[in-house]
């Protein structure tokens, strides 16, 4: 399960949302989270990870998710985007 | 017992055991291991040792300081169970048979550049938490015991070479109950937080660092500069008699809290606090503080990782002006450069920082910057009695170019239907000789003026007040100063403006009978030192004093007007 999003938090995605983003990736043991942006795709189970895209205002990424909660991990994550402000669907 | 000396730095006396803040020596050097697996369980006990620290302390910052300042050791806590750090540092101890401080150095600091090569300037910074983390690692791996200052949890005394900005601000005023270093003077940063803290300090001891351990019982007489090692019992009571005697005079100069400031002939004045935080206020109202002379304002740009938005502004300042309650409070755009630096403005670095791009002079390029600071005092304005100061003015073209920013802002801001005072009093700091010599033009364009005395003394005896080898130059008493502060102050009584002063001199119990006899309007000093300058003004007479300025100024040098003022028995 894929979606994608645009960054508008001015400061694109910095370390309270990452984490926000990695502890609820984490709570779905059975299932696997990938951020993809910018040609690169790294575990959503990685803070460094996440940080590592050095993701800004204005960048597009996708979330992934694959296994056996895959729905309701993506709600959830999709949730954090929108609560922590972070971005807008794009689709 | 051993003793040594220093410069007084903040006044009171503290015993306590010492805490020595020294940041350790991480030398890691490649050793090849043998036994592949234990060195990996070396690794996670050294984790599993950081992440129960790091669950206390950020359980103590959660109940201490709220969420926001807790979030940071969230962070750091999901570093440690990341498998993109732990997978490739488990791998290379054995695949390469190596020791895990050096296998984990290598890939934390793959991390570190990583960061370090963002292109944005918040990413950039993360590379210190990653430091941080793997320090807190490496303790646990190479045996090193070092505790932050944000961890300090019983009554110490903080020994170090130097506190920076960042150990100071993580300083727990509950249990840090003095300090002593081994550089700095009256005017460096730790003095200065010190002072407003409220903790006794010896500064500038030159070696307390290496005479004191770790647990040793040490006094900090922030009153003489002393600082004693081990004292004996009958030194301890007889400091803790001072102590008492000294709590006992600050509360005979807690009853001068609501009485006006006046000398003994009935000259007033006015007293005012130099405060850096909305913290501060409280410490204003509580020392009897008539106003805010110098909110700086640059504390709201600093510990963070980019600049702060205009509500954050608009709110701190709204909060000072609502707590002071219609009192004036003084606030000094932002001036930041020189010896303070902001990380993510990436300002280039300068030969000659306190001569370079700092203050109004950064603020006129990036007014980007400026306008969201304007803006936010603006909306401010209507809470209180804001005035505004502009920082390092140098010419007369800087402080129009700020008043018509200003000016443009708050007709925009009207255009927007937003409320703004139209009794903001508009002034300057002088602290550039250039603007102290043509104080007579300034007058007529500014509402006041505020003499910075740490900056104007620095400036005109060409001195770094912070090199040892130079700081005897450092002289609020020469002739050379008094003159300056004489040509400001007439210069603004001549067009009806008046003139304050926000430097540490205007604290200094050997400067206050000069500078009333100057005619100096408003004196604005740390909180602590307002009482006692209320109680010494209120002894004086201000004709008396006025003489007195006049014989100075007739003087040759500091050492001579220091003798001059101490003749009147002050």
């Amino acid at each position: 399960m894929q979606t994608t999003f645009r960054i508008i938090d001015e400061d694109g995605i910095h370390a309270r949302p990452a984490t926000a983003l990695v502890n609820t990736a984490t709570k779905f043991k059975d299932t696997e989270a990938y951020a993809e942006a910018k040609g690169k795709k790294v575990t959503l189970k990685s803070i460094l990870g996440v940080l590592s895209l050095g993701l800004e205002a204005g960048d597009t990424l996708s979330l992934i998710t694959e296994g056996t909660e895959e729905a309701e991990a993506m709600k959830a994550l999709q949730e954090i985007m929108i609560k922590e402000g972070l971005g807008e669907l794009h689709e | 017992m051993s003793k040594i000396s220093g410069i007084a730095a903040s006044a009171g006396i503290a015993v306590a055991r010492a805490f020595i803040l020294e940041h350790p020596d991480y030398t890691i050097t490649k050793t090849a291991i043998s036994d592949i697996d234990a060195e990996v369980a070396k690794l996670n006990d050294a984790l599993a040792k950081s992440k129960a620290e790091l669950q206390v302390i950020k359980e103590r910052t959660l109940a201490e300081l709220g969420e926001k300042k807790a979030e940071i050791f969230e962070s750091h806590l999901l570093i440690l169970e990341d498998p993109e750090l732990i997978s490739p540092v488990t791998d290379k101890i054995r695949e390469e048979s190596v020791n895990a401080d050096y296998a984990l150095n290598v890939i934390a600091t793959q991390f570190i550049e990583m960061f370090e090569n963002m292109k944005s300037a918040y990413l950039q910074e993360r590379a210190a938490d990653m430091r941080d983390v793997t320090k807190r690692v490496l303790n646990h791996l190479l045996g090193i015991h070092y505790v932050s200052p944000a961890e300090i949890s019983e009554e110490v005394i903080v020994i170090a070479q130097d506190l920076t900005p960042s150990d100071t601000a993580q300083l727990n005023r509950k249990f840090v109950k003095g300090f002593t270093t081994n550089i700095g003077g009256r005017t460096s940063h730790s003095a200065i937080m010190a002072r407003s803290l409220e903790i006794p300090a010896v500064v500038g001891t030159k070696d307390v660092l290496s005479k004191v351990k770790t647990g040793d019982l040490v006094i900090v007489d922030g009153l003489n500069g002393d600082v004693l090692i081990n004292p004996s019992e009958a030194e301890v009571a007889e400091y803790i008699s001072k102590q008492k005697a000294y709590d006992l005079q600050i509360a005979e100069w807690k009853k001068l809290r609501d009485e006006p400031t006046v000398s003994a002939d009935g000259k007033h004045v006015e007293l005012a606090a130099n405060i850096g935080t909305p913290n501060d206020v409280n410490g204003v109202i509580e020392n009897g503080g008539e106003g805010v002379g110098l909110y700086r304002t640059e504390f709201l740009y600093m510990g963070r990782d980019k600049l702060p938005s205009e509500e954050i502004q608009y709110n701190a300042y709204r909060t000072v002006l609502e707590n002071m309650k219609g009192k004036p409070v003084v606030v000094r755009t932002l001036d930041i450069g020189g010896d303070k630096e902001l990380p993510y403005l990436e300002l280039p670095k300068e030969m000659n920082p306190f001569l370079g791009f700092r203050a109004i002079r950064l603020c006129l390029d990036r007014q980007d910057i400026f306008r969201t600071q304007l803006r936010a005092l603006l909306r401010a304005s209507v809470h209180g009695d804001l005035r505004i100061m502009f920082p390092m003015i140098a010419v007369l073209s800087e402080f129009r170019a700020a008043r018509d920013l200003l000016l443009e802002e708050k007709a925009k801001l009207k255009e927007e239907g937003i409320e703004v005072s139209d009794n903001i009093q508009l002034g300057i700091m002088v602290e550039i000789p250039s603007t102290a010599v043509l104080a007579d033009q300034f007058a007529k364009e500014v509402d006041f003026f505020s003499i910075g005395t740490n900056d104007l003394i620095q400036y005109t005896m060409a001195a770094d007040r912070m090199n040892e080898r130079v700081s005897y130059l450092y002289q609020p008493y020469n002739p050379a100063i008094l003159r300056l502060v004489k040509m400001v102050i007439d210069a603004a009584h001549a067009e009806g403006k008046w003139t304050g002063m926000c430097g540490e001199m205007a604290g200094d119990t050997t400067a206050i009978p000069l500078l009333l006899g100057l005619g100096l309007d408003e004196f604005s000093m740390s909180a602590t030192s307002i009482l006692p300058a209320r109680s010494q003004i209120s002894k004086l007479s201000a004709a008396d004093m006025k003489d007195l300025a006049a014989k100075a100024l007739q003087l040759g040098t500091a050492e001579e007007v220091a003798v001059l003022v101490q003749s009147i028995g002050n």
